[in-house]
């Protein structure tokens, strides 16, 4: 019965990645690779008790954190990027000399 | 006889989680802008890892693995929203539109 969830998860997983490689701005592909670390969380879970060896739960646990820093830190990087942008937009270019985004 | 009924839940539950992870995931791939699609992920996160670590844990019993579960749980019913809020508020400054129709993946953006 772990299978059904298992291929579930992955055919999930698969969707993702389509949707990681097609989205047509940079915040579907970031919505689309936090859905991808989720499932390999609960792939992880699953995969534990699948195949007997819970320390797989170790593992699922450490890529939770991480996945949780590393989509927070991307979003922060393209959400000041954006901001900047906005600023250049109403006050006109930089001066010469200001390095260019 | 307990064994039994603890089972047919676990399976019960994990195939309900299987259900709609695979649900969110269609609706992530096939919906119309970028709202949309985090409204069908989020149901991967809430329902979805509900559903399937509880089912898992019913399987564990009462054991570490089961403590680990619950952490990996409460931890994934934190962050998903924080992110998905992140998410939003940056798409948001960055000028996307929120739209029902399929106008916002028109806007500049990325």
């Amino acid at each position: 019965m772990y299978y059904v969830v298992t291929i579930a998860l992955l055919v999930t997983m698969a969707l993702a990645l389509a949707r990681a490689l097609m989205g047509p701005t940079v915040y579907d592909r970031v919505l689309a690779v936090n859905m991808f670390g989720t499932k390999t969380v609960l792939l992880f879970s699953v995969i534990a008790f699948l195949s007997g060896r819970p320390d797989f739960l170790d593992l699922a646990l450490a890529y939770a954190l991480i996945n949780f820093i590393g989509v927070l830190a991307v979003l922060e990087f393209f959400r000041s990027r954006a901001a900047k942008r906005a600023d250049e937009e109403r006050d006109g270019p930089r001066e010469n000399g200001a390095p260019g985004p | 006889m307990m064994d039994f009924v603890l089972h047919l839940a676990s399976w019960i539950l994990l195939t309900a989680g299987g259900a709609f992870v695979l649900i969110g995931g269609i609706g992530a791939l096939r919906m119309p802008n970028l709202y949309t699609r985090m409204h069908a992920a989020s149901v991967t996160d809430s329902m979805g890892a509900v559903l399937v670590l509880l089912g898992v844990m019913l399987q564990a019993g009462l054991t570490l693995a089961t403590i680990k579960l619950g952490a990996i749980l409460l931890f994934l019913l934190i962050t998903s929203p924080t992110a998905s809020y992140a998410l939003a508020s940056a798409a948001l400054l960055a000028g996307i539109k929120p739209d029902a129709g399929r106008a916002a993946d028109k806007t500049p953006g990325s």
